[in-house]
C-alpha cells in the first residue's frame, strides 16, 4: 500500500497484479526483445536487471522515487478537458494527460529520475545518454545535476545544429555534449556511440537509456518508470468522467510515453489503445518513421523488434518533422502489442501533426510538442469515427517550446 | 578448402600461433578488398575474416566504422561479400565472415549458411549474437558444415565463458579489452588471464583480438594464445595510403612483420 501522501506504490511501479505484460527471463515479449549485444556488456545488463529487480520491490527506493516525482517533477500531472479542440473531433470528448507540465517539459523526466536513482544503487558515478531532439539529454543532465552524477550526452552532429538551444541547456546543467559525426549523424548514431562508450567505461558508468527499446532490461525498466503516467490517468479519468475512456492515444517514436500511458489500461479490454507514428512526408515518399506500420521484423540496438531496414538488413534512415519520433526502430513491447492485436498503430504526416499543433494552440492556449501533436491529430480523426458519445484520452507527452524554431519555419511566423 | 581445424593443427605443429587478418568486403573497393586479402595471405595470414558491412556497427571503433561506411557507400551487397569470400578462399586461406546478426537474420539463417559454404567460407564470427539467441544460427551452420565463433570478454563470468564456448566451433574469440575495435598502444594485460580462464572450459583454440597493431604485440599475444587477430591496423594503413596498390603493399609489410611475430 502507498504511504500517506504518496502517489506511487510497488504495484504501480512494477505493474504487479495490473495485468502486466511482462517479458520472460530473457527479456522476450513473444518473439520480440531479448539481447543482441557484445558479450562484454552482458554482465552489466545482468547487474542493471538484478539491481532494478531488488529496487522495485524495496520500499526505500519507491519512497525516494515517489518523493522526486512529487516534489521535483511536479506529479501528479493534471487532466485537462479541451472542448474547443474537441469540436474538430466530431464532438467526441478529448481529455489531455498533461505531461507537458512536468519539470523539463516532457514525460522523459519520469524515466530519468528512476534510472538516476538506480545509478546510485549501482554504485556508479557517471551516466551517459543518447539524445535526438535533446529532450532526453536535457532530462538526463537535469537528473545528473540533481544527484551529483557526471553526465555525458551523445547527440548527432546534425541534431546538435538543429537543436542548438537544447545543447546550451545541457551544457548549462553541467553535462558534456559530444557531437556524433559518423553515419547519418542523428539519433541512431548517437545510440551506437553511447553503446561504444558504455562497453569501454562500464565499470564506472550507467547507460541511462531514454526509451523502451534496447537490450533487456531496458524495455521493461524504462516502461515501469513511465507507468506512472497511465496509473494516474486511469484513476483521474474515472474521477472526471465516471468511467474508463473509449480510447487512449499516444505518439510512438521509441515508444516510452505511449507504453507509459497504455500499460495501466492493458487489462481493460474495452479501452482501445492507439499509437501514432510519424508518417513524415507520407508512406509513398519513403521519408517517414513508420516502423510499426511499414517496417519489418529485425534486430536494432540490441533488441528484436520492427525496424526500417532494406532487404539485406541495413537500417534505413527515418524522417519526421519531430526529432523525437525520428527513429528507425521501436520498443519491442509495442511490436508485441501490435502482433497480438491489443494496440493498433497508425501514421500521421508532418502536415497533419502541424495542423493539430496549431489547432490546440489556437483553441486551448496550449502549445504541444510536435511529437504529441501526432497523437492529437490521431485523436481528431478517431473522434470523428467514434462519435460524440466517446471519450478519448490523449497523452500530451511534452510541451512545444522546443519546437518554436520548426514552427516559425513551417508557419512562416 | 582449408578448414580452421587444419590451420590450427598446422600452426600448433609449427609451435606458433596462427595469424588472422580482418578486412571488410567492398573496401577500398569490391575487387580491391579481394586483392588486399590475397596480399595478406601471401604475407603470412593463415585465416581471413571478411567483414560484412553493416549500417550500425556498435562495437567498432572509428577506423572500421570509416571503412565500413565507405564500403556501403560503394554499394556493397551480400552477394559481393560472398564473392569476396570466394576470391579469398581460392588463395588457400581459411575464410570466415564476421558480421552483426541482423544482416543474416534478414537474409535468412539457413540461406546464408548454405550460400557461405558454397562460396568456400568456413564459418562466421557474430559479435552481437549471444548464446541465448544463437540456437537457430548454430543449427543452420551445422547443417551447412560451417563453424560458429562467438566472443568472450574480460567481463565474462565463468558461467558466461562456459555458455559461450559451448556454442563455439572452430575457435573462441577472446576480446582483449572492454571497448571497441581499434589498434592500441599496448595490448591489455587482461587478455592473458581471459585466455587462461577460457581454456579451463574448452579445448578449442583461443584467439585474441582487439587492439593488436604491431609485430611485437603479435609476438606477445602469440606467447599465450592460439591465434592473433588483426583488423584496424591493416585498415588504418589502407585508409592512409595514396592508392589501393600502395595500401595493399603497406598492409602486406605489416602482415609480414606480424607473421614473424607469431613465430618468435
Amino acid at each position: 500500500m502507498a504511504n500517506e501522501g504518496t502517489i506511487l506504490t510497488a504495484a504501480d511501479l512494477a505493474g504487479n497484479g495490473a495485468q502486466g505484460n511482462d517479458p520472460d527471463v530473457h527479456g522476450k515479449f513473444g518473439i520480440f526483445g531479448g539481447r543482441f549485444v557484445p558479450e562484454a556488456l552482458i554482465p552489466a545488463l545482468d547487474e542493471v536487471a538484478s539491481v532494478y529487480e531488488k529496487a522495485k520491490n524495496d520500499q526505500e527506493f519507491i519512497r525516494e522515487f515517489d518523493h522526486l516525482l512529487r516534489t521535483y517533477a511536479g506529479r501528479p500531472t493534471t487532466l485537462t478537458d479541451v472542448p474547443r479542440f474537441s469540436e474538430q473531433a466530431g464532438g467526441a470528448r478529448i481529455v489531455l494527460k498533461r505531461e507537458d507540465l512536468t519539470h523539463t517539459g516532457a514525460h522523459k523526466i519520469n524515466n530519468v529520475l528512476g534510472q538516476a536513482l538506480l545509478t546510485k544503487r549501482l554504485g556508479k558515478k557517471r551516466v551517459i545518454a543518447e539524445t535526438g531532439a535533446g529532450q532526453h539529454g536535457v532530462a538526463t543532465a537535469t537528473a545528473a545535476a540533481l544527484l551529483g552524477l557526471e553526465c555525458v550526452i551523445y547527440m548527432g552532429a546534425v541534431d546538435c545544429e538543429r537543436q542548438a538551444l537544447n545543447v546550451a541547456r545541457m551544457k548549462l546543467l553541467g553535462a558534456q555534449v559530444v557531437p556524433v559525426t559518423n553515419g547519418s549523424q542523428t539519433l541512431k548514431d548517437a545510440i551506437n556511440e553511447a553503446f561504444r562508450d558504455w562497453v569501454t567505461n562500464v565499470d564506472t558508468t550507467h547507460y541511462l537509456f531514454g526509451t523502451i527499446a534496447g537490450p533487456h532490461p531496458f524495455p521493461e525498466m524504462v516502461r515501469d518508470f513511465a507507468r506512472i503516467i497511465g496509473v494516474e490517468a486511469r484513476r483521474q479519468i474515472q474521477e472526471l468522467t465516471g468511467r474508463l475512456p473509449d480510447a487512449v492515444c499516444a505518439a510512438v517514436g521509441g515508444g516510452s510515453n505511449a507504453i507509459g500511458i497504455f500499460h495501466a489500461f492493458l487489462g481493460d479490454q474495452d479501452v482501445r489503445l492507439h499509437g501514432y507514428e510519424a508518417a513524415g512526408h507520407g508512406l509513398d515518399s519513403g521519408e517517414h518513421a513508420l516502423t510499426l506500420t511499414a517496417g519489418t521484423v529485425g534486430v536494432l540496438h540490441g533488441s528484436r523488434t520492427y525496424v526500417l531496414q532494406d532487404d539485406e538488413g541495413q537500417t534505413i534512415e527515418s524522417h519526421s518533422i519531430s526529432a523525437g519520433l525520428d527513429y528507425p526502430g521501436v520498443g519491442p513491447e509495442h511490436a508485441w502489442l501490435k502482433d497480438i492485436g491489443r494496440a493498433t498503430y497508425h501514421g500521421v504526416t508532418d502536415d497533419q501533426a502541424m495542423q493539430a499543433f496549431s489547432l490546440l494552440a489556437r483553441t486551448e492556449g496550449i502549445i504541444p510538442a510536435i511529437e504529441s501533436s501526432h497523437a492529437l491529430a490521431g485523436a481528431l480523426e478517431l473522434g470523428r469515427e467514434l462519435g460524440p458519445e466517446a471519450t478519448i484520452l490523449v497523452n500530451l507527452s511534452g510541451r512545444g517550446d522546443k519546437d518554436m524554431g520548426t514552427a516559425m519555419k513551417y508557419f512562416n511566423l | 578448402m582449408t578448414t580452421l581445424q587444419t590451420v590450427f593443427a598446422k600452426a600448433k605443429a609449427d609451435n606458433r600461433a596462427a595469424l588472422v587478418g580482418y578486412l571488410p568486403a567492398g573496401f577500398p573497393s569490391k575487387d580491391g578488398a579481394i586483392a588486399a586479402a590475397a596480399a595478406l595471405v601471401e604475407a603470412g595470414c593463415d585465416v581471413i575474416e571478411i567483414g560484412l558491412p553493416y549500417s550500425d556497427p556498435l562495437m567498432d571503433g572509428p577506423t572500421i566504422q570509416d571503412a565500413v561506411h565507405r564500403s556501403l557507400t560503394n554499394g556493397t551487397r551480400i552477394a559481393d561479400v560472398l564473392r569476396t569470400v570466394e576470391g579469398v578462399a581460392a588463395t588457400g586461406a581459411a575464410t570466415l565472415v564476421m558480421t552483426y546478426w541482423n544482416p543474416i537474420d534478414r537474409y535468412g539463417a539457413e540461406r546464408f549458411a548454405r550460400d557461405l559454404a558454397a562460396a568456400g567460407g568456413v564459418g562466421t564470427i557474430t559479435p552481437d549474437l549471444t548464446p541465448e539467441e544463437s540456437e537457430p544460427w548454430r543449427a543452420a551452420s551445422a547443417a551447412a558444415g560451417i563453424d560458429t565463433v562467438f566472443l568472450v570478454a574480460p567481463s565474462s563470468t565463468e558461467a558466461r565463458i562456459k555458455a559461450v564456448v559451448d556454442c563455439c566451433t572452430g575457435f573462441v574469440y577472446a576480446a582483449s579489452l572492454m571497448g571497441v575495435t581499434g589498434a592500441r598502444e599496448t595490448v591489455n594485460v587482461a587478455a592473458e588471464g581471459l585466455v587462461k580462464r577460457t581454456r579451463e572450459h574448452t579445448s578449442l583454440p583461443v584467439c585474441v583480438g582487439l587492439g593488436v597493431g604491431t609485430g611485437a604485440q603479435a609476438a606477445e599475444v602469440a606467447s599465450y594464445a592460439d591465434g592473433v587477430i588483426v583488423g584496424s591496423a591493416f585498415i588504418r594503413r589502407m585508409l592512409d595510403a595514396p592508392d589501393e596498390a600502395a595500401g595493399r603493399e603497406s598492409c602486406a609489410a605489416l602482415a609480414r612483420d606480424m607473421a614473424h611475430g607469431v613465430r618468435r
